[in-house]
């Protein structure tokens, strides 16, 4: 039983071989900007650990107002390694939205988005709103003090929308408030809907990349080397994600996520409450707007123009189009994206100074 | 992070093939045997962790507090309840018993009386008759009773 | 026509006959007849008595003062030939309520559990012994039942209900004008409603609590003697009551006529007791006869020393240990072995009624160990933290070592094949 006799084996029923030859063809541009190339990777990595460490937190966790904390204790004080996996588990979330978000930016500075990449795009898009979704659902998993009054601020402002609000929030909410009922929802949506969808959609970006390749920014075009991703790509990948193993692992023993005290619905809201670091610049934003502007509530107002930045971002392949026919085009959507960048940065700096 | 070089100019360097093969293979070694070992560290933290601990579950809801056949009628023993104390009594008549120990009054631990078949606490003198009723001294309200069933030779003690 | 009129004069004469009957079943009374006609003073006593006690077990004015309810005439209702007694002097008051309530065959027939010995209590009183004396301005017994609209003990309402007697005595007992014959102090009530006693009475609505005649007796009232306060208090303090009286304090206390419990405790506006209390320190009662360098001195300073050394170890394993906690550590063990610590801590606070150093540490000792023994499962835990960052340490050691040596075979590998350069 050779190792050739089982490839052949294979061969026959998976067409493993017409595989191997397109991994062998498969190749990365090198230019100054190819570094950009690693997070995409990187994000898909840290996904793939978070689904690991949630499968195995999902072992003990037990999703009721009654027993979700204590559970998470348990894992936390009885369960070998528990204290390991479980804070791996809320760092890599956190890693992974960084990650995410320069990946994101990249793209986006790199106009990569280009024709015929604007579907990779809207994948790439949807994905961002997923993963943001997964970080609030799982955040109020713990059920103590810190989570259930983010989840209360982070319902409410749902609420706030116009028209469809009330009935986002008793969706959200599984009632008018947040209770019991709301953490079994959050799980549902955690584990099983959220899962589902983004495999779908990680599925069709990660397929679009095979089919597409790399997308080389215009300057280089002329002028740029290839690498093959098996072995030489591929290896600096591993280097790479190794380094986030030890970063995580770093994490979890010298930074333990802390589970707080267990939430008590009828305590009052902790002073200074914020939510997670990827809302901060949301929340601190409308913490300045007036109470209000012209006729309407601040806070409306301020929610909505978010939901228009968010949805803005799914039509930016369809408006920015090719330089060549629009050049100053390019300079307004590089100009928009560094504001963007620098807006999002400096309020999330002021969101933990405050 | 890459090197890519064209290739050596010309003018023959001296055959370092078999110096060059010998490293590889020691370096292919070195790379099998610490990346076995690095996946042995990823892999030995996440069996450990599906191994069933030591106390199975979370909220301590049910314990074993003792042997039957290690408590003799009239006759009580305090046990931990999670993080709690709690007493179990076999009556005279061989009733089995259970109550959160903590005195209603100022916490203290109580304790069984079998000449008075009463529970005592030490600190003010507070009764408390075998239903956990407060009948005597300060405490103000009645311990907390837990149900008590038997599994074989043990005595399994419930939270209510 | 004539059967419909016939049905209604036979349901109205059923319903006159009955009306009548039941006028007639309340007993005839001229007294509260002809008495609720009247204004003022005459006319309260008919008014009042509708909420007595007695009038609801079917007595009424003429079983107290006699004569003849049935008869309308003035002079023939209140004949004192025939048993009038009208209104009794004060001094004759607890004869006059004795009538009845030292009969008891009489009482039995009302409630078979009611003393029937309050006049001959009443007498030992200082009320009963100023008023045989003749002072007539002592309390008697409608001072504090009330007289015509008498309730029962246990009705809420009475002036006598454990919630209300403190009042009801201090409307002579602080009435300065009032007690200045009998040159007693006026602030007792005052000083009761500051006391952990009033607190549980008023506040925790614990009827259990004392007041007044729980500790002076109701009919029999009377200030403890000073060689019997620790029996008093001990009849719900009865540990630390034992305590005392076995130590050496009661003699001295007895011999100087300090009243036991009270030198320390004080009798009225009774506090919480504190730490404070013993030792050498600013708050402590032990220095108020205990001089420095006297024996006293000495075991006062070493019985706070012991509490308070006890109280800080049990401090110092509680932060530990909830450090250990917040980090991740399981401590529910230490921190149920601690309560026993705790415990400890209690039993010292009982046991200082001995003024024993030896009785003391016999509690104290075993306490310190649990509480060092907690402390160092604390110190346990938190070391094992340091060990997972050791582990850590090791580990990212072989992760990093590992991505170098995929480097390393990177670079070997394209050192052999060069990536393409292209166009």
């Amino acid at each position: 039983m050779t190792v050739d006799t089982v490839k052949s084996w294979l061969d026959e029923r998976l067409s493993i071989s017409a595989l191997g030859q397109m991994a062998q063809k498969k190749e990365v541009p090198l230019h100054r900007q190819s570094i950009w190339y690693y997070f995409g990777g990187m994000t898909l990595f840290l996904f793939v650990v978070q689904v690991v460490t949630g499968i195995l937190l999902l072992l003990y966790y037990r999703p009721s107002a009654e027993n979700a904390f204590e559970s998470v204790q348990f894992i936390m004080t009885e369960v070998k390694f528990g204290w390991l996996i479980r804070s791996i588990h809320s760092w890599s979330a956190n890693l992974m939205i960084l990650t995410l978000f320069i990946h994101m930016f990249s793209v986006y500075f790199m106009r990569a988005y280009d024709r015929p990449r604007e579907v990779t795009w809207v994948s790439g898009v949807v994905l961002l709103f997923l993963s943001i979704c997964f970080g609030f659902s799982g955040y109020l998993l713990p059920w103590n003090e810190v989570s259930f009054f983010a989840t209360k601020v982070g319902t409410e402002i749902a609420g706030v929308v116009p028209v469809v609000g009330k009935t986002m929030l008793r969706f959200l909410r599984g009632g008018d408030e947040v209770t019991g009922a709301t953490l079994t929802r959050f799980f549902g949506f955690h584990v099983a809907v959220l899962p589902a969808m983004a495999t779908v959609f990680i599925g069709l970006h990660v397929l679009l990349v095979q089919l597409h390749g790399m997308h080389v920014p215009a300057r280089y075009q002329q002028n740029y080397r290839r690498m093959r991703f098996f072995p030489n790509f591929f290896m600096r990948d591993l280097i790479g994600w190794l380094l986030a193993i030890g970063v995580l692992a770093a994490l979890a023993a010298i930074f333990p996520w802390e589970l707080g005290v267990k939430a008590d619905p009828f305590a009052p809201a902790p002073a200074g409450i914020k939510p997670e670091w990827y809302f901060l610049f949301m929340f601190q934003t409308l913490k300045y707007i007036p109470a209000k502007i012209l006729i309407f509530d601040g806070e409306v107002i301020g929610i909505l123009t978010f939901m228009r930045a968010g949805a803005a971002l799914f039509i930016v392949p369809f408006i920015n189009r090719s330089p060549d026919y629009y050049p100053r085009r390019r300079m307004v959507f590089n100009v928009l994206g560094g504001i963007a960048l620098l807006f999002i940065a400096v309020m999330t700096v002021i969101g933990y100074l405050a | 992070m890459s090197n890519i070089t064209a290739g050596k100019a010309a003018g023959a360097p001296p055959d370092r093939s078999v110096e060059l093969t010998t490293r590889r293979r020691f370096l292919d070694y070195l790379l099998g045997t610490s990346a076995l070992a690095t996946l042995a560290a990823i892999v030995y933290p996440i069996i450990r962790f599906m191994a069933p601990p030591h106390i199975v579950e979370a909220m301590q809801n049910s314990v074993v507090a003792a042997k039957l056949s290690e408590l003799p009628p009239n006759s009580a023993k305090i046990f931990k309840f999670g993080s709690k104390p709690g007493i179990l009594i076999r009556t005279a008549s061989g009733e089995l018993k259970a109550f959160s120990a903590v005195c209603t009054h100022l916490d203290c631990i109580v304790q069984y009386r079998p000449e008075t078949k009463q529970i005592w606490c030490a600190c003010h003198n507070g009764q408390y008759n075998l239903n956990g009723e407060n009948i005597g001294g300060p405490p103000p309200r009645p311990l907390e009773p837990y149900p008590v069933n038997k599994r074989g030779d043990d005595i399994v003690v419930n939270r209510a | 026509m004539i059967t419909k009129i016939a049905t209604l004069l036979l349901f109205s004469g059923g319903v006159l006959w009955f009306a009548a009957c039941s006028l007639a079943a309340q007993q005839k009374s001229s007294c509260i007849e002809c008495h609720s006609k009247l204004e003022g003073e005459l006319g309260d006593p008919a008014r009042s008595i509708k909420n007595d006690v007695h009038l609801s077990r079917g007595l009424s004015c003429n079983d107290c003062h006699g004569g003849d309810p049935t008869k309308d005439d003035k002079d023939a209702a209140k004949d004192r030939s025939k048993g009038y007694l009208g209104r009794p002097r004060t001094v004759d008051i607890p004869a006059f309520c004795g009538k009845c309530h030292n009969d008891a065959s009489f009482m039995k027939k009302f409630n078979p559990a009611l003393r029937v010995d309050q006049e001959k209590e009443y007498s030992t009183s200082v009320h009963g012994s100023l008023l045989k004396a003749g002072n007539t301005k002592v309390a008697t017994c409608i001072s504090c039942h009330g007289v015509h609209g008498i309730r029962a003990v246990n009705d809420a309402l009475s002036s006598v209900y454990p919630l209300n007697v403190a009042e009801t005595c201090s409307k002579c007992h602080s009435d300065a004008t009032r007690m200045a014959e009998f040159k007693i102090p006026t602030n007792q009530y005052a000083q009761y409603k500051t006391s952990v006693h009033a607190k549980a009475l008023y506040e925790k609505q614990d009827l259990s609590a004392p007041t007044c005649n729980d500790c002076h007796g109701n009919h029999g009232a009377a200030p403890p003697g000073i060689a019997s306060v620790a029996n008093v208090c001990g009849q719900c303090h009865a540990r630390q009551a034992e305590l005392f009286q076995a130590s050496v304090h009661k003699a001295a206390f007895d011999n100087q006529g300090f009243g036991e419990c009270i030198k320390c405790h004080s009798n009225h506006g009774i506090a919480a007791p504190t730490d404070q209390l013993i030792g050498t320190g600013e708050h402590s009662i032990c220095v108020s006869c205990h001089k420095p360098g006297e024996q006293g001195f000495v075991v006062a300073g070493e019985l706070s020393g012991r509490i308070d050394g006890l109280l800080a170890r049990i401090e110092k394993s509680h932060q530990i240990l909830d450090r250990a906690e917040r980090a991740g550590m399981e401590v529910s063990r230490p921190k149920f072995e601690l309560r026993e610590a705790i415990d400890g801590v209690t039993h010292a606070r009982v046991l200082i009624h001995t003024s024993s150093t030896a009785e003391v540490d016999k509690v104290v000792a075993p306490a310190v160990s649990v509480a060092d023994k907690t402390y160092q499962a604390g110190v346990d835990a938190l070391a094992e933290l340091k060990i997972r960052r050791k582990g850590l340490v090791v580990s990212l050691v072989f992760i990093l070592f590992l991505a170098g040596l995929v480097y390393l075979k990177l670079r070997e590998i394209e050192r052999r094949e060069p990536a393409r350069q292209t166009q």
